[in-house]
């Protein structure tokens, strides 16, 4: 069969949201594309450990240091669903890892901010797990059936994450006023990042999307990040706090909150590795992967020393 | 780097190159890569869970035990090195199941029966 | 004895929530990912385990301690763990040999506990015993895996052993709350070095030799770790007193 004739087998198949499975036959650039997104947003799973595992030590209560702990865990285990997702085409997670060391894949520049009190953990919780899920359900759908299903795993665990954040915040929003203070000023600092997750605006696109006709994605950027402020602008009312924009407002024509421009500047730079701690991030995690390469090894000879004996027994 | 803008989503930073064209590595601190398994409760079969790595059975279990049980999802594990799995061909799936599918009267919906005889 | 049971009862919680936290450093930094997790859901079971010991300890005080303030308001001077569980935790071998050590100290403690006379003690002992179970395999696995794998590793299991076996000595000398117990601490001894010798012995490594043993955990004359450990672990609760989180 031509080239020709299994792509457009392929289309029908996506077309009749068939989902598309590791020996099926697939466009090479649509395995190169799931591959980037996949090993992606497992990048960021790891990556994302970092600035929460920044408090786990300083936790403010045992109840709180065990819910984070089992958070941070949990995205431990979701990139390891990730990499296996993305193992299903044909590249072994070293070599996804080494991608990322290297500075050749990326990984959310959201995680490249700092978590500076502990009220950021709530607000990583409530908005940047928040923005992360909008992605993540429509994801559940996407058309490569291991990354799908790693995806429904995912969203299973995940829905403990963005409610653990909100209430986190609501407590401080209760508390004393210097809780208040820590409560909102985490929100001004994570909003805009958050915002950004979704990446540029639709209008600034020049190329045809391939992505979505593929199905590997299946809702635009800008449709997402309304969906968000939609959502956030009225959680916000609850924790009784504002989010940092003032042209925040309702738009009754439009059955949607209207909001202000994105520091597009900010975005590139994060994203060009000039954020304030995507050198730090990098580093720690080469760190433990070079570490932790002793050990490794030292757990593969002994395997085959094992092998042998039972051999030789 | 030279930032190209096009239409782009989460997770999905624009690179000069794509992780898909690498160099393949083989190294000695790679673990090998294992199928998981899990009976969700007594009385039901394993299901493919996901895989994991594992420098060797034993650890395969114990790996999976943290990372596929963490919220009581199993009472037993299976686990198998993914290289000794053979898998079908989709290109052969047409001989191999397609034959089936006239075969209706292999299934109980295929008989009608008086609404006076229950339960059969 | 009410005394001696409220510190009893600490210095399990302090034991376990210093090892949990030092586990904790683990999260985000493992060797490989499936460790990482694994570590972190050991350092899970210790914090639990710590919790259920604080709340019964703030049970017996009748003084309106909770958990946390247990945890959270304590010195340095007060804390009653043993020395093993606040040292740092190295590279890989030295923190599996810490686990090992302790693990292997916790499941008999645990199994004796768990027949006590103390009902709810016992309760939490029964229920830690399975994790502590679990714990001793893994570390024991790693212990042979890491001795018995590569040159480098045997190595640096031989310089974790260095450096871990003179805080192992002072789990087996009874504090006075322990010796009220009803539990002969001293009599784990011995079937705690036949577990590290036949797991050493596994692993090809010597069992370490007779070398003089640091004491003075349980009675609050701690290394100079804890200080820092404390300083992070109840960094909030000093800075914003009082408050609910």
């Amino acid at each position: 069969m031509s080239v020709q004739e299994l792509e457009k087998i392929f289309q029908v198949k996506i077309d009749a949201e068939i989902k598309i499975e590791p020996k099926d036959w697939m466009p090479d650039a649509y395995r190169k594309t799931n591959i980037r997104q996949i090993s992606q947003h497992a990048h960021s799973e790891i990556v994302g450990m970092l600035p929460e595992g920044n408090w786990i030590s300083r936790a403010p209560s045992l109840k709180r240091k065990a819910i984070l702990l089992a958070k941070v865990q949990d995205e431990a285990g979701h990139g390891l669903y990730l990499y296996s997702a993305c193992e299903t085409l044909g590249i072994s997670r070293e070599e996804t890892i080494n991608d990322l060391h290297s500075g050749r894949a990326k990984y959310s520049s959201i995680f490249n901010y700092p978590t500076l009190t502990w009220a950021d953990i709530g607000a990583i919780g409530w908005l940047v797990d928040g923005a992360a899920i909008m992605n993540q359900v429509m994801l559940t759908r996407t058309s490569y059936g291991p990354y799908a299903r790693a995806m429904v795993r995912i969203c299973k665990e995940e829905s403990f994450h963005q409610r653990q954040g909100f209430e986190s915040l609501l407590v401080l929003s209760k508390g004393t006023k210097e809780q208040k203070e820590l409560c909102q000023d985490a929100i001004n600092r994570w909003w805009w990042p958050a915002l950004m997750m979704f990446g540029p605006k639709d209008t600034e696109s020049t190329n045809s999307d391939q992505s979505m006709k593929w199905k590997i994605k299946r809702k635009s950027n800008d449709e997402l990040r309304q969906n968000f402020v939609d959502m956030i602008a009225e959680q916000v009312k609850i924790l009784g706090m504002k989010l940092p924009d003032d042209k925040l407002i309702w738009n009754e024509e439009r059955r949607h909150y209207d909001f202000g421009e994105i520091d597009w500047n900010e975005f590139w730079n994060v994203v060009k590795g000039n954020g304030p701690c995507n050198k730090q991030r990098l580093d720690a995690r080469k760190k433990a992967w070079e570490e932790g390469e002793w050990v490794r090894e030292a757990a593969t000879a002994y395997a085959e020393k094992r092998r042998a004996r039972s051999k030789a027994a | 780097m030279n930032i190209q803008i096009r239409k782009l989503y989460y997770g999905d930073i624009p690179e000069d190159k794509t992780g898909g064209a690498i160099v393949s590595k083989d190294t000695k601190s790679d673990w090998p890569l294992w199928e998981v398994f899990i009976r969700s409760k007594q009385g039901l079969d394993h299901k493919h869970v996901g895989s994991l790595h594992a420098a060797d059975a034993q650890m395969a279990i114990e790996n999976a035990r943290d990372v596929y049980t963490r919220r009581m999802e199993g009472v037993s594990i299976w686990v198998v090195e993914s290289k000794h799995i053979t898998a079908s061909n989709p290109e052969e799936a047409g001989e191999l199941y397609e034959p089936a599918v006239d075969k209706i009267y292999r299934h109980p919906t295929f008989y009608d029966l008086p609404d006076e005889v229950n339960h059969m | 004895m009410n005394n001696d049971l409220i510190n009893y009862t600490l210095h399990l919680a302090d034991n376990s929530l210093i090892l949990g936290q030092r586990n904790s450093e683990w999260c985000g930094h493992g060797p490989v990912l499936e460790q990482d997790i694994a570590i972190t859901n050991i350092s899970l079971d210790l914090i639990g385990q710590a919790r259920n010991f604080y709340q019964y300890a703030a049970l017996l005080r009748k003084d309106g301690s909770t958990e946390d303030s247990l945890a959270y308001l304590r010195t340095e001077r007060e804390y009653k763990n043993c020395l093993l569980t606040e040292q740092p935790n190295g590279d890989w071998a030295q923190t599996i040999l810490r686990q090992f050590f302790f693990s292997s100290y916790q499941y008999l403690l645990y199994q004796q506990l768990q027949t006590g006379e103390d009902k709810q003690l016992a309760a939490i002992a029964e229920k830690s015993l399975k994790e502590a179970t679990y714990h001793l395999r893994w570390s024991s696995e790693w212990v042979i895996r890491l001795g018995d794998g590569t040159e480098e590793s045997h190595d640096r299991m031989l310089k974790a052993a260095d450096e871990l076996w003179r805080y192992t000595g002072e789990m087996f000398i009874a504090a006075d709350y322990e010796k009220k117990t009803g539990i002969d601490i001293a009599a784990l001894k011995e079937p705690w070095q036949k577990r590290v010798k036949e797991i050493f012995n596994e692993a090809t490594l010597p069992y370490p030799e007779k070398i003089f043993m640091q004491e003075g955990g349980k009675q609050g004359k701690h290394t100079e770790h804890l200080g820092y450990i404390l300083s992070q672990l109840q960094y909030m609760q000093r800075a914003y007193p009082g408050c609910e989180w």
